[in-house]
């Protein structure tokens, strides 16, 4: 966290970005193969709702077990605008977020005002209606099998999705600024706010913060940026079904939250990334990856309760503390970055 | 009288479908009450109820009380491996994570299930036969209705013997009020905590036994049927044990009348009917999060 | 004995800056507060005592926006709070600490303080997130104006530390900061002393009366008589929900009733 601006923020603050950078725009020309490059763009994709749901999970405290329900808002609007009203991706992207945005308020407002379990499993009650509907309202969403025929994301005759390292740099060119964004937002007074509401909400509310509608305002914010992971991956593939949007995905973005680490964007993209390419590495588990997620959550709960960014961080400062000859200090101030 | 046949045609089935949500609630309701945490494999203990009586009585041929025995003892066990291995090393964690680590527990054993005994459906219990019983006024009750009725009813009654008369379950209730006070006067309050993760196995092994009377054992069938007795717990009250019975027949009655009358005004299938108890369950924590019974203690700032 | 403050000195110029009017407040069936009625001068030590269970936090529940009144009025500067949200009322100037400390033990000793400038600093979500309006300069003002108040109550050294590992007086003496970092007119204080040793007891007492040398007008809940009576321009005694007794220290500590109720004899 630095109150104080770039200026003076040590290097060890500052590296991960333009690394960041660097490495997002090199991987994609180091992939040859098309599949990988599809890994890629999901896990972009991810990333970017991961950083949402951590801004709403990890850093204001309220916990969010139906987060795929605004994926499929994303992905299912943009897709039934342009498959039923024959409008152009470029306009059914925005409106699909603006929708989910709005339904995000509507739903948000009420169950905001719950805490803890209760929040959960109004959330969680939400998803699996959203989802419901998506299967049972087959005329609008194409029902259990799906919507297809989605169109892809062209200007013009430039197309987006062949050969597919065009999209991979959309996303991650969104990914980019989606950091940088949520960056700033919590090194701001907002983001203190945000995290006071997680320390004590009453202690905020009584020092002037407006807890209810700073709620419901990152409650939006990380909707739209599900939403927006869901537009892009309906105009990547051209299809969207239930089971890729429902409680299944719900848990794996929780889980990718706990892995890569509450409160910390940079742990968001790495649990991200881990646990998008974990599936890819177990394919020969099939169906049993589902047995893994429940292990890696148990065990990281257990062992690695602050995740797996701050886990390691923390590994390696207790081992150069132990080199260097020094007893075990305290740990540093809880960084927001 | 003649009026009546067609509603009591979805009271009948609302009611025993209700008194196994109530006994699914009453699970949630008792690890709530001890520990305030939510038990999101509460479903899976009804799965691997369900699961076990299936193997127990179809594959291995065992008679039918026998079947029943092992597999409460076996769930009642696994709900206490649960809390030993996992709830209690982390007790003093946020609510978050201990929603998290109930939701890997969940997918943990709803994976092994997958693992054990495949993705298809076991077959069904059969007791007695399947013709319906006639009642006077023409009322037919399935043998099967009469069983869970009976099932449930008798366990719900012994649970209420249990809390108000036992010593073990009246050290549960005095943790429930005040943890602190209660180990102050001797309770043992961890072994409390084990207790009641093994109580509320047990009550879901009963449950899944009793659902596999009407519905086939699956091995994701816990996913719903958790979600529903959580949301009768809810609806009913969490924390009052009376308000899980009270919830779960509510619910059982809404979801029955729900899809049996709007079944004759819209085209619906089935799918539908899970989203009542959604709705239902969203509703409830959006109007009254406190359920019909309403709130158990203060909420002192 | 309490020296009487700033404002009841200068005599004529003596405001009112709070005034609660026949305030009530019941939980279901359990009446708290009964009609509770008192005024606050501007820059006196208000010190509130009572048995348990008088009512003493809830009246603070009321007065910082956390609890609605059922019945009665609260003034501020002339203004009716009572009832208003939580930060509407902070805004306007009340301020309070909390009997069991409820620091940010996600954030850092300094974080916690800066949170308290954020009733008086605007930048919002769209300024937060493109850095625009001005709002590095906001961060460096939320940053002296931060760094003062931790001078003030001396832990300007632990300002990087986690709030949560700092031992308990400190915590105390961070919640203060904080609360003063929102610039309030009026301060609660819900039993600062409460698990404090007498050489931290001794500190606090100093702080309370730089405060108010500020022009901070302060309202003391506290059960350790003798800080109380040390410090308070005026003594008001709660019990049952209802004013029992209001006046200098010395003429609580001698008004018979109060003195049966609890003070016992020989204080």
């Amino acid at each position: 966290m630095d109150p104080l601006g770039t200026r003076s923020r040590p290097l060890r603050e500052r590296l991960p970005l333009p690394l960041f950078a660097a490495l997002a725009a090199v991987l994609p020309l180091l992939l040859s193969n098309e599949y990988y490059i599809t890994v890629l763009i999901f896990m972009g994709i991810n990333v970017l709702l991961v950083v949402g749901l951590n801004l709403l999970m990890g850093y204001t405290g309220q916990i969010s077990l139906g987060h795929a329900a605004f994926f499929a808002c994303g992905a299912y609007g943009s897709g039934i605008l342009n498959v039923r009203l024959g409008w152009s991706p470029w306009v059914c992207m925005p409106v699909s977020l603006l929708f989910t945005g709005v339904l995000a308020y509507l739903i948000g407002k009420p169950i905001l005002k719950l805490k803890g379990n209760y929040l959960a499993m109004a959330t969680l009650g939400f998803g699996l209606i959203v989802e419901h509907m998506a299967v049972e309202w087959g005329d609008l969403t194409g029902g259990p099998s799906g919507l297809s025929g989605v169109e892809r994301l062209t200007v013009g005759d430039w197309r987006f999705y062949t050969p597919g390292i065009r999209y991979a740099y959309l996303v991650w060119a969104g990914v980019f600024l989606c950091i940088v964004l949520a960056q700033n937002l919590v090194g701001s007074r907002i983001g203190r706010a945000l995290r006071a509401i997680h320390g004590s909400e009453v202690a905020a509310g009584t020092l002037g913060v407006d807890t209810a509608r700073l709620k419901l305002q990152v409650f939006v914010l990380s909707a739209v940026l599900a939403s927006l992971g869901g537009a892009l991956y309906v105009h990547y593939l051209g299809f969207i079904a239930p089971a890729s949007c429902g409680f299944v995905y719900s848990i794996h973005l929780v889980t990718m939250v706990v892995v890569g680490g509450m409160a910390t964007i940079w742990g968001s993209v790495v649990g991200a990334c881990i646990l998008t390419l974990l599936p890819q590495v177990l394919t020969f588990l099939e169906d049993y990856d589902i047995l893994v997620y429940g292990v890696i959550l148990i065990l990281m709960m257990l062992f690695m309760p602050e995740g797996v960014v701050r886990g390691v961080l923390a590994a390696f400062r207790h081992a150069g503390a132990k080199v260097s000859g020094l007893g075990g200090a305290g740990p540093r101030a809880a960084d927001g970055g | 009288m003649e009026h009546l046949k067609p509603l009591l045609d979805y009271v009948i089935p609302g009611i025993s479908l209700g008194t196994i949500y109530a006994l699914i609630a009453l699970g949630f309701t008792i690890i709530y009450r001890v520990t305030e945490v939510i038990n999101f494999a509460q479903g899976e203990f009804v799965m691997v109820g369900a699961m076990c009586m299936s193997t127990c009585t179809r594959t291995l041929g065992l008679p039918i009380p026998v079947g029943f025995a092992l597999s409460v003892l076996l769930v009642t066990l696994l709900g206490a491996l649960m809390e030993w291995l996992t709830i209690r090393p982390i007790r003093r964690a946020s609510v978050v994570s201990m929603i998290i680590v109930t939701i890997g527990c969940s997918i943990f054993i709803r994976g092994a299930a997958m693992f054990l005994w495949g993705k298809d459906a076991l077959p069904w219990l059969e007791i007695g036969s399947q013709q319906p019983i006639l009642f006077p006024g023409d009322i037919r009750v399935s043998p099967q209705t009469l069983w869970i009725l009976g099932i449930t009813v008798s366990v719900v009654l012994f649970a209420h013997l249990f809390f108000e008369h036992t010593f073990a379950g009246k050290a549960m209730t005095a943790c429930a009020s005040n943890r602190k006070a209660a180990h102050l006067m001797g309770i043992p309050v961890e072994r409390m905590v084990l207790y009641s993760f093994a109580l509320s196995g047990a009550l879901g092994a009963v449950s899944g036994i009793v659902i596999s009377l009407t519905y086939f054992p699956v091995y994701d069938m816990g996913v719903s049927l958790g979600l529903k007795g959580f949301c009768a717990a809810i609806l009913g009250g969490l924390g009052h044990n009376l308000g899980a019975v009270i919830g779960g027949v509510t619910l059982g009655l809404l979801e029955s009348l729900g899809v049996g009358f709007l079944s004759r005004v819209v085209q619906m299938s089935s799918g539908y009917k899970d989203v009542i108890a959604l709705l239902v369950l969203v509703m409830v924590l959006i109007i009254r999060p406190s359920g019909i019974l309403g709130p158990r203690s203060n909420d002192k700032v | 004995m309490g020296e009487p403050g700033p404002g009841l000195r200068t005599g004529g110029d003596v405001r009112t800056v709070l005034s609660v009017e026949d305030l009530r407040i019941r939980f279901g069936g359990l009446i708290v507060l009964d009609g509770v009625s008192f005024q606050v001068r501007s820059g006196e030590i208000l010190g509130i005592i009572g048995p348990n269970g008088a009512g003493k936090t809830t009246l603070f529940n009321i007065l910082s926006g956390i609890y609605r009144p059922t019945g009665g009025r609260v003034l501020l500067e002339g203004e009716p709070v009572g009832g208003r949200t939580m930060h509407a009322i902070a805004r306007r100037g009340v301020g309070r600490t909390f009997q069991n400390v409820r620091l940010f033990g996600n954030m850092s000793v300094l974080e916690n303080v800066m949170v308290g400038r954020h009733g008086r600093t605007r930048a919002g979500f769209v300024h937060a997130l493109f850095r625009v309006g001005g709002v590095r300069r906001e961060e460096r003002s939320i940053l002296e104006a931060s760094r003062k108040e931790l001078e003030f109550v001396g832990l300007d050294e632990l300002a990087f530390l986690p709030a949560a590992g700092l031992p308990f007086g400190k915590q105390r003496l961070l919640e203060i900061a904080r609360t003063l970092a929102s610039e309030p007119t009026v301060l609660l204080l819900d039993e600062p002393a409460a698990g404090l040793n007498p050489r931290e007891t001794e500190g606090l007492s100093r702080t309370i009366r730089e405060i108010r040398e500020r022009g901070i007008t302060v309202l003391l809940v506290e059960h350790d008589m003798e800080l109380v009576m040390s410090i308070s321009d005026r003594v008001m005694v709660l019990q049952n929900g209802r004013t029992l007794c209001e006046g200098t220290p010395r003429q609580v500590q001698d008004d018979p009733e109060v003195v049966a109720a609890y003070l016992g004899e020989g204080f």
